[in-house]
């Protein structure tokens, strides 16, 4: 007999994995479903040191310990799926997987994260790892003495270059903005680095290269001016997008295609509630996706108990 | 010396490595570090190691003297990004990618040289 589920949570990152606790701790039988990998934007991000409690710890580990959390509560996790259909309307809510395989419940919280924003230009996917990088503390190394460029003008960018000065030559920062939208202390630390140099109201029009990156060619936006720069890599950190491209649809989403929810993280459809990156906020921390989460658990649960009383 | 945190077997030595290519038909390697970019591709292997009998998953810590076989293979060479994933059929490396790749990419290279 086909199992349905009281709640089902269709992602893994913090917020998923954060409500996956709180439901499967209140005795719902929990499933979460995740697209990506366990984890979410957590895993991609290298050190945390501004999470409650923990001093410093990396993405990856945190990301397992409440993965073991929420499993030692009872909750079950499927990763790598791909979700092929969602029926959210009905009473019963369905989720039908690529492969054919189909999963109900009485509830859903929709935790699908976001994903880094890619700039979509000519010669981006050819370089990616032979020379275009998202990520200073991993690959930085391989430019060790090299020349490289940052695309970006927010946190990220900003505290990366300073990152890749340890190993660059040279590092210059590529920015669509005359301003930066990083935090003031982030600004501070690469104008005062000797190694960075700073290219503004520019963005990047393609790569070009051999078997490795060799240039990129880039406009300047003020005066429409394109030119050629010689470079060994780019790291690009130009921001993220939210993960509801199959969702925008099928509940209410604002012209980010973020999921416009209420405070207790309900959105338009009865039963079906959104946390986490993919919902209309101002700021994305693993904190901030820890909260919705557990707010996404408790209106959850709420809803179940009243919908339990209907039935009645 | 372990220097990867995954639940998929780590090599440790260059000798094991050539041993385990010898001795498998099909061998994935990932050669990375426990970054943000290959954190995700331990995972897919991790997962794929339940359902793909027919290939032997391993990863290698990059920072060790004993990844220069792979670090210096000449099918690595412009590799700019980590972890590098390496295929190997009897023996033979057949495909080498860098960077993170996502479980499709990966499975891909599965069935194209391993059989589905």
């Amino acid at each position: 007999m086909e199992e349905i589920f009281d709640l089902m949570i269709l992602g893994a990152g913090a917020a998923g994995l954060t409500a996956g606790i709180y439901s499967s701790r209140a005795r719902l039988s929990t499933l979460i479903l995740n697209e990506g990998v366990i984890g979410g934007q957590m895993v991609l991000t290298n050190e945390i040191a501004n999470y409650p409690g923990v001093a410093t710890t990396k993405g990856y580990t945190l990301a397992g310990i409440m993965k073991k959390q929420a499993k030692d509560f009872g909750c079950r996790i499927i990763s790598n799926i791909k979700i092929k259909e969602y029926r959210l309307n009905d009473t019963l809510k369905t989720i039908v997987l690529e492969d054919g395989l189909k999963f109900r419940a009485r509830a859903v919280i929709l935790a699908p994260g976001g994903k880094p924003r890619t700039l979509n230009i000519p010669g981006e996917n050819l370089y990616k790892g032979a020379g275009i990088s998202y990520c200073a503390t991993c690959d930085g190394d391989f430019f060790t003495g090299k020349e490289v460029v940052v695309i970006g003008g927010g946190n990220s960018a900003l505290e990366e270059a300073v990152t890749l000065t340890s190993y660059a030559s040279k590092v210059t920062v590529i920015h669509q903005f005359n301003h930066f939208q990083a935090f003031e202390h982030a600004i501070k630390e690469a104008e005062k680095n000797m190694k960075i140099s700073f290219i503004m109201e520019t963005e990047p029009r393609e790569f070009k290269g051999n078997k490795v990156l060799g240039s990129v060619v880039i406009e300047n936006l003020a005066t429409g001016k394109l030119s050629e720069m010689k470079i060994d890599g780019v790291f690009i950190f130009i921001g993220y997008l939210p993960n509801t491209d199959a969702l925008k649809n099928i509940v209410i989403t604002n012209e980010r295609n973020e999921i416009v929810v209420d405070t207790d993280m309900k959105t338009n459809i009865p039963g079906v509630f959104a946390a986490g990156d993919c919902i209309e906020k101002k700021y994305r921390q693993v904190a901030t996706a820890v909260a919705d989460g557990t707010i996404a658990a408790l209106s959850a649960a709420e809803y179940l108990h009243n919908q339990k009383k209907i039935n009645i | 010396m372990k220097l990867l945190d995954t639940a998929v077997h780590e090599i440790e030595t260059a000798a094991e490595l050539g041993r385990i290519i010898s001795e498998n038909e099909n061998v994935m390697v990932s050669c990375g570090r426990m970054g943000p970019m290959c954190v995700p591709v331990y995972d897919i292997m991790e997962e794929l190691e339940q359902e793909r009998s027919d290939v032997k998953f391993y990863t290698m810590g990059f920072d060790t003297p004993e990844a220069a076989p792979i670090r210096n293979n000449p099918m690595c060479m412009g590799f700019m990004g980590l972890p590098f994933n390496l295929y190997y059929k009897n023996g033979r490396l057949v495909e080498a990618t860098s960077s993170i790749q996502d479980r499709e990419q990966i499975t891909s290279i599965l069935d194209e040289y391993f059989g589905k």
